[in-house]
Parts: C-alpha cells; structure tokens; sequence
C-alpha cells in the first residue's frame, strides 16, 4: 500500500511538473505579452518599467527558472487589469467553484445512483428502457444548449429563476442542473453496467438463500462491490467534466467561480490570470485523480492485498 | 504486387440496401438526419437563400414565418443585425462540420503516428510516448484549448490546430495496443523473416488491421470536437464574427433570447441534431466492431 502511495504521487508530481513547463512555454511562444495589454497610451519609461518588472527582458530559460521559483515563494506576479496578486484574484473564486462543484456532484450521486440500480434490477423491463434512453439524451445534448433553453423557460417567460450571480440558494438550481447534466448520464450508464456485472455473482446468489430481504441484498451486497467500480469513474472521469463544465456553466450563470475567472482572462488576454488558474485548476485534477487512486487500492480488498505483496 | 478487389456499383449499392435493412428505427432516422446535414452542409450556399453575412437594417429581429412582424423570404427570421437565421444556420453548420472534420483527421494523424511508433519501437520511445499520454488524459481538453486560444490567438489555423490536438491520446493508446498485440502474430513475423522493412510491416500488413477500432473512435472524438467547437466560439473564444458557426450564434443571440429566441433556437437544434445522429451512429458502429457484442 505505502509503495503504491508513493508511486501515485511521484506521478502526480511529475504530471504537475509537465503542466507548468507546458504552460510557461506556451505563452512565450505568443511573443511578447505585455504588448496586448498596454495599448498605445502608455510612455516608453513605463512599458521598460512593466516589462522589468514581469521579467519579460530575461532570457527564456531564467524567466523559466523564474516562473519555477514562484511556485516556491508564493509571488505569481499581478493581474494585468486589476493590478493585484494573481494569487488573491483566484483564491476569492476557489469556494464559489467548490460549491456549485459539491452541489452538482451531490444531484449526480442521488439521481444516478437509484436510475442507475434501477436500470440493472429492471434490465429487460420499460424501466430500464426508459432510464437508457434518458442517459442517452443526457449524454447528447450539450451543457450550454441546456442551460441556455432552461434561462430561456424559467427565467425569460415564466420568470422563477435569477440567471445571474450566486446569492440566494434559488441561484443554485440551474447551473447545478446544467452541470450535473452530462454526469448523471455518464454515472448512470456507469452504475446499470457496474451493478449488472455484479447482480450475476454467485454471492448474490447465497445472500438471497441465507433469506436476506431484497433490498438488503441489493444495497449491502450488490451496491457496495459495484460501488469499486463506480468509485474510479467518479474520479477519472467526474473530475475531467467537472472542471470543463464549470469553465462553460460559470461563464453563463457569471458564477462568481473560478471558470468564470478563466473565460475573462482568456477573452481580456490577462495572462497572470490565466496562467496561475489554469495551473490551480489543473492542480485540482490532479489531487482529485490521485485521491481516488488511493480510495481504490484502500476500498478494494483484493488491490490492497495485491499491492502490498 | 497487390490485388485490391474489384466492386462493382451495383455490389456496393446492395451493401448500403443490406446495411439500411439491418438498421432498427432510430438508427434509420440517425441516417437520414446524417444524411441530410451532410447534405445541408455541403450545398450550403445553393441552398441558402441570403448571404450569411449581409445585413439588412430594416429587417432586424424578424421571427420566423407563421408568426408576427415575419418577413417574407425569412423562413427561419432575422437576427440583431438583419441578417437570415437560415443563411447563417446553413453555412454555421458547413463550418462546423468541416472544423470537426479537420480536427478529427489530425488529430487521427498526430496520434496513430505517436502509436505506431511507440508499438513498433519500443523501449524509452514508448515509455516517453505513453507518459504525453497519461498527462493529457488527466487534463480537462477544455482548458487546454481556452488556454492555447487565448494565446495564440482565435484564427482558423489556430482553431484547427487546437481541435486537432483532441483526442490524439485516445488513438495513440488504440494503436499502440493493436500494433503490440499484433506484432506478436505469425504473420508479421513471416513478413518481418522475408525482409519487409518497418515501414512496410506498418504500411502493408498492421495498417488494414487497425481499420475498426480506429472508425469508432473517430465517430466519438467527431462528437466531441462538434461539442467542443460549439463551447468555445459560443464563449466568444473561437471562429470570430462576423463569421458564423452554431456555436457562436448560440452565445451571441443569448443576449436576444427574451425577445427573439429563435436566433439561439435553430442553431441549437442543429447542434441536437448532429451530437443525436453522431453518438447513435457510434454506438452502432462500435456494437458491429465489437466481435463479443456480435457473438452474442
């Protein structure tokens, strides 16, 4: 188990390491960025003053070694438009982002997961039918198109919803909709084929002998083994929409969050923004991968036991 | 020395028929709407009756015939800007479809290549290969592009590049595992024992071999760049106006919507449509790929 640890985080560390030298690589290769962000109204002392400052007269291989160096010491440079510590801009948008994230994962698990038993329990019946073709439209329609039809129904003509901000917990209920969208079709899928795989196993057989009420059976025993399986899909692929869907969903609802933040410094060209929240979101992926990793190897008895061998 | 088997017109017209036959209903109705937004697409500027870019400021907001205030010749209304949904619609879609298009075979370029030569090499070349693998699968697609967009800025080149640099993981891991399941097969080694060079094994005698786990794949990553395109120009980060793609008509008549919905409608319904036909397509062909699914 503790070698195991050890390697998913070296890999971790590593894939960190490719991220940021990609990223720094990739702006430089734009030229010089402080010209999209100065203007023509700018004197000649101030631009050297801005470009000494950003370090953007350097060598490329220092301003590597300087970038590295910010990781250390915690300095990410200024935002190009509000003229104040990277570092704080995308530290304010952390918890707006964690919230509609938990929000939108908490009605992924309890639709999914029901549906998803429902389907499997239910296979040949119209409940199972009915579910599938409803992961099915999930999985087909785009999160923008639906958060866009759903202002259009209910804040434009019947007028219930706020679109924009996240004040009250009625703001909630249509980014955590549209962003759950896409995941409670892929869990569902994910749960009916898990718990299928599970329902033929001979210890379902001898759970009902010993006279087990159903639903016993299904919870205790068919759920809890299927959930290993269910487990690595939440990590691997919940993480990677998660962190697409906020970026597109953030940007609708003007979600105070951190994909919200990225949309605008990608479209105002402010690379210190864009840089140091890519590399957080990016950070965030990772730690989420690896804790998964690890939940695995912890929740199934027959990995643990392979690994410590 | 090769014989490429001869078909003949009428063979390959009873396979279509054989193939339509054997289609359930949805799938038929996946076809016909594939069929007919190919066809959409291509005769785009036959079929659309206005320039999609000519404006018209008399005629702005126009809603679709059948309603109020429409216009005559406006079959789908007119956006902010007088111009024809249709038109717009029509060539929005010829776009999209070709950047999806273009993306997709890059990307199948970059990563079949990635993955022949990871398979047939070997050694710290793979190892190199599969750990650019395991960093892109463990990186939201998402924000790589919005990232190298803003950098490089939003010009067509840029948008195919980008689009292009999808999925490469997916065929690369494909390709690797067929080339080293096969490389193990008596026929390689005959080829590889009567001289044939690398080149040639992957060319003549690997190649033929990869043909349908490559075809599904390319369908799912031709559904997701429609998708992701559509994500980025409707945030204002790809094609830039006054061209038009779905996308960014979406995101541009979002402003509109309490007033006109039916400049964000159609293009909408055009985006349902390709993601609809494409996935049920896919799932198809993956069934038919797959030979468990066919035994059973």
């Amino acid at each position: 188990m503790l070698s195991y640890s050890l390697r998913t985080l070296t890999r971790m560390a590593l894939t960190f390491l490719a991220i940021i030298t990609i990223v720094f690589f990739a702006t430089r290769l734009s030229g010089n960025a402080i010209d999209f962000v100065v203007g023509e109204n700018i004197t000649s002392e101030d631009r050297d003053l801005l470009i000494a400052y950003y370090e953007l007269d350097k060598p490329v291989f220092a301003q590597y070694l300087a970038f590295l160096k910010s990781f250390t010491d915690g300095q990410f440079g200024l935002s190009f438009i509000e003229r104040r510590p990277v570092s704080e801009i995308v530290v304010e948008r952390l918890w707006p982002s964690a919230q509609l994230l938990l929000s939108a994962m908490a009605l992924t698990l309890l639709v999914s997961l029901p549906l998803g038993i429902a389907a499997a329990i239910w296979r040949k019946s119209w409940v199972g039918s009915a579910v599938m073709v409803l992961a099915f439209l999930g999985y087909a329609v785009p999160n923008f198109v639906l958060a866009v039809v759903m202002v259009l129904i209910f804040s434009y003509w019947l007028n219930w919803l706020p679109v924009v901000g996240n004040g009250t917990p009625w703001h909630f209920i249509m980014p955590t909709i549209a962003m759950a969208g896409v995941l409670i079709a892929a869990l569902t899928r994910f749960t009916r084929n898990a718990m299928l795989d599970v329902l033929g196993q001979d210890y379902m057989r001898t759970a009902r002998a010993k006279g087990l009420p159903e639903s016993r059976v299904i919870l205790k025993h068919g759920l809890r083994n299927a959930g290993i399986t269910i487990l690595s899909v939440v990590g691997l692929q919940v993480a990677g929409l998660a962190a697409a869907g906020s970026v597109v969903i953030e940007a609708i609802f003007a979600w105070p969050g951190i994909g919200d933040l990225l949309v605008n410094a990608a479209l105002r060209r402010d690379y210190p923004v864009l840089q140091f929240g890519v590399v957080t979101v990016a950070l965030a992926v990772i730690v989420i991968n690896a804790a998964v990793d690890l939940a695995y190897a912890w929740a199934d008895p027959r990995l643990r036991q392979t690994v410590n061998a | 020395m090769t014989h490429s088997p001869t078909i003949t017109v009428p063979s390959r017209l009873s396979a279509a028929l054989s193939f339509w036959r054997r289609a359930d209903p949805i799938q038929k109705l996946a076809i016909l709407v594939a069929v007919g937004l190919i066809g959409m697409a291509l005769f785009a500027p036959l079929l659309a009756p206005f320039e999609p870019n000519s404006q018209s400021l008399i005629s702005r907001l126009r809603p679709p015939l059948g309603f109020e205030r429409a216009k005559a010749g406006y079959l789908l209304g007119t956006d902010e800007l007088g111009r024809d949904v249709l038109s717009r619609s029509l060539y929005g879609l010829r776009l999209t479809l070709m950047l999806a298009v273009l993306g997709a075979s890059l990307g199948l370029v970059i990563g079949g290549v990635l993955g022949l030569l990871a398979g047939i090499v070997g050694g710290r070349t793979e190892a190199a290969i599969m750990a650019a693998v395991d960093t892109q699968i463990a990186m939201p697609f998402t924000l790589i592009a919005l990232f190298l967009l803003a950098i490089l800025g939003s010009s067509i080149e840029v948008i195919v590049l980008v689009l292009g640099l999808y999925g490469w993981e997916q065929y690369a891991r494909i390709v690797r595992a067929e080339v080293r399941r096969m490389m193990k097969m008596p026929f390689i080694e005959a080829a590889r024992a009567a001289g044939a060079s690398p080149l040639r094994i992957a060319h003549h005698h690997l190649l033929p071999n990869i043909v349908s786990p490559i075809v599904v794949q390319f369908t799912l990553s031709l559904s997701n760049i429609v998708l992701l395109e559509s994500t980025l120009s409707f945030l204002g980060l790809g094609v830039q106006p006054p061209t038009a793609t779905l996308g960014s008509m979406v995101g541009i008549g979002r402003d509109f919507m309490p007033t006109a919905p039916w400049i964000v409608m159609v293009p909408a319904v055009m985006i349902l449509l390709i993601t609809f036909a494409v996935q049920i397509l896919g799932d198809w062909l993956r069934d038919g790929a797959d030979v468990r699914l066919r035994a059973r």
